[in-house]
């Protein structure tokens, strides 16, 4: 897994400090009638970084996901993904580009198995030539068996290698969490954002969520988290942004958050 | 006992296929081998609904439009323009694949209720007009149906044929024809559901949000499943009207789309050998109640409520789980996380 993961990384972590910022987001800003969820909101990600987006219930965390992925228009400002605007695009053509996340409120697909939700990433990268499936043509079998294989091997790399053939609906809530990571990176992206990964995992659970981010994120792949657990995100990011009503409260290395002041009085300390 | 034995997974096609060949085995007349054979050419439809209702999630309420339209374009192309079986077939499945497009495009963008109340107003338009347009489909009289003709030869109920050198009444032929082409539309259906393209199928229906951002273009494949289910009934629709030789605008009336619905939903949403489990009760529900023929539609009605409180999953679905509870009760508990 790691090496197939090695092998779509362009950059590798040497090359991202002079590189250009794979993500960068300017001005945008979103309100949702009188409530400005995102306001006026700029910051740049580089390629291979573990970039944390945190801040009190309600901050707008979920909303700046939802601009970046294309799941809602922003009013003002852009993205821009690899140099490239991308701010309105559908999420179906944003995923084309290596944009790929998970959900804060999980999205799996309850009338799949484990390893059909994991398939279902490959999409794009599989042949679907109508006729070819209609008939169940030789080259269709043997491209589902190596997404089959494909998949298998994500699940385990994620740790559900016991749900492989499980019903999703009869999995437990954390291995649905995992799940819903393997099928993001089914998809092979250069960027993840996980919307609260930690969210509902007991210390155990949430240990091997640590280890996994850093699997990936060794892989070449940069890392968006939002997250509440302070631990996790002290101990993994390499910068955090720190969001409040919709503002950037604060943006640095985990030391320098540790340190604001503003971020003391108005989140830590609150 | 015996039951708990049976393989975790039954390959459903060569049981269904062991099936249709022994259903002629146990018919005692050829009443009931033309009720085998209805059944089988209305399973094939439901089947193709299935795709749309149950994996794809999109319930539509006027699939016996497509139904008819294929039966008509059959019975008129082949009537009153002298075309021969298989271009009127395929000629009808165009016009409806071109129709269902068309009318896809805006109504698939709709959800839920809005989605059913758009399709039942497509599907009450076109028996509609069926009905009013009597100079070409001879209006609620209905329109005689010339025979099937395959490869130059008539397939006709009422004539025997040498088969192999045996004698075959028309009429066990036109059942082996249904049942062929009613494992023909299985296997189309597995082959797809089974598929990059059955996956994100599913997946509109399972988490629209989440197939979107895996790159699942959806609204497309909505589209395309709309097309292929109504194809689905335009072809069995045109086979329909060439066995039953007759035919009126009840076949796409809104009464036979609650028919094929109902199917769907009793025999078990997004279970292929569920539907047509669904389709073989409910055609045999009005043989066995023909005293209360007025009240078929109350009947139906009543079944899809009782369906839908009780076993939402549907017959077989539910069946099944029930059979895979029993097994593993004696079991060990199942395995933890980790
Ligand atoms: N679709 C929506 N319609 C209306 N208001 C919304 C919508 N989505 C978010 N909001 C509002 O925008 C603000 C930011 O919400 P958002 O979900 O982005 O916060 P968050 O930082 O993710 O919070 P949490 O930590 O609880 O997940 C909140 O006031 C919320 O009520
Ligand atoms: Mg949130």
């Amino acid at each position: 897994m790691n090496q197939t993961l090695q092998q779509r990384d362009e950059m590798s972590s040497e090359d991202a400090v002079q590189a250009a910022p794979l993500l960068a987001v300017r001005g945008l800003s979103k309100a949702f009638g009188g409530v400005h969820a995102v306001d006026e909101l700029s910051f740049q990600i580089l390629p291979g970084q573990i970039y944390a987006v945190i801040g009190p219930n309600g901050a707008g965390k979920t909303t700046l996901f939802n601009l970046i992925t294309g799941l809602y228009q922003p009013d003002q400002g852009g993205v821009s993904l690899k140099g490239e605007a991308v701010q309105g695009l559908p999420p179906e053509r944003l995923a084309r580009l290596g944009m790929s996340r998970t959900f804060q409120n999980l999205q799996i697909c309850m009338n799949m198995t484990a390893l059909e939700n994991v398939m279902l990433g490959r999409h794009l990268h599989l042949k679907r030539n109508f006729l070819a499936v209609l008939l169940r043509w030789p080259s269709l079998r043997a491209s589902e068996r190596t997404c089959r294989a494909q998949a298998e091997e994500l699940i385990r790399f994620v740790g559900c290698g016991d749900y492989v053939n499980a019903e999703a609906a009869a999995m437990p809530y954390g291995a649905l969490k995992r799940l819903e990571i393997a099928r993001a990176l089914a998809t092979q992206p250069s960027i993840l954002l996980l919307d609260e990964p930690a969210a509902g995992l007991n210390s155990t659970e949430t240990a091997a969520l640590e280890q996994l981010i850093r699997k990936v994120a060794a892989g070449g792949i940069t890392v968006v988290l939002v997250e509440h657990d302070m631990k996790l995100v002290m101990s993994i990011s390499d910068r955090i942004l720190v969001l409040d009503y919709g503002r950037k409260l604060a943006e640095g290395t985990p030391r320098e958050i540790r340190d604001n002041p503003d971020v003391i009085a108005a989140y830590l300390g609150g | 006992m015996a039951l708990l034995r049976l393989p975790e997974r039954v390959p459903g096609l060569p049981v269904l296929a062991l099936v249709l060949l022994l259903v002629p085995l146990f018919l005692g007349n050829e009443f009931h081998l033309d009720i085998a054979t209805q059944i089988a050419l209305i399973a094939a439809t439901v089947v193709g609904l299935n795709l749309l209702v149950g994996y794809g999630g999109q319930v539509s309420l006027g699939h016996a439009a497509f139904f008819g339209m294929g039966a008509y374009a059959s019975a008129i192309l082949t009537g009153t323009y002298g075309w021969t079986s298989m271009p009127a077939l395929l000629c009808g499945a165009l016009l409806v694949a071109v129709l269902a497009w068309t009318l896809g495009r805006p109504i698939l963008r709709l959800k839920g209720h809005y989605l059913s109340m758009a399709t039942l107003g497509m599907g009450i338009i076109i028996a509609i007009v069926i009905n009013n347009e009597g100079w070409l489909t001879g209006g609620p009289d209905g329109l005689a149906v010339e025979p099937l003709t395959v490869l130059g030869a008539e397939l006709s109920i009422f004539d025997h044929y040498s088969v192999l050198g045996l004698d075959v009444s028309g009429a066990l032929l036109w059942y082996g024809l249904a049942a062929l082409l009613l494992l023909l539309a299985v296997w189309i259906a597995r082959n797809l559901v089974d598929s990059p393209i059955g996956r994100a199928l599913r997946a509109v229906h399972g988490s629209e949000v989440a197939a979107r951002v895996v790159g699942v273009d959806t609204a497309h494949y909505k589209l395309l499943i709309f097309v292929i289910s109504a194809v689905y009934a335009s072809v069995m629709g045109s086979f329909y009207a060439h066995y039953t030789g007759f035919i009126t605008p009840q076949v796409a009336s809104f009464e036979h789309s609650i028919e094929l619905i109902t199917m769907v939903v009793l025999g078990g949403m997004a279970s292929t050998y569920g539907v047509i489990l669904g389709a073989v009760l409910l055609m045999l529900l009005p043989q066995l109640l023909t005293d209360f023929q007025d009240y078929e539609m109350m009947m139906f009605g009543l079944i899809l409520m009782l369906t839908m409180i009780f076993m939402p999953k549907g017959l077989l679905p539910t069946l099944s789980e029930a059979l895979k509870r029993l097994r593993s009760r004696p079991a060990t508990a199942p395995a933890g996380q980790e």
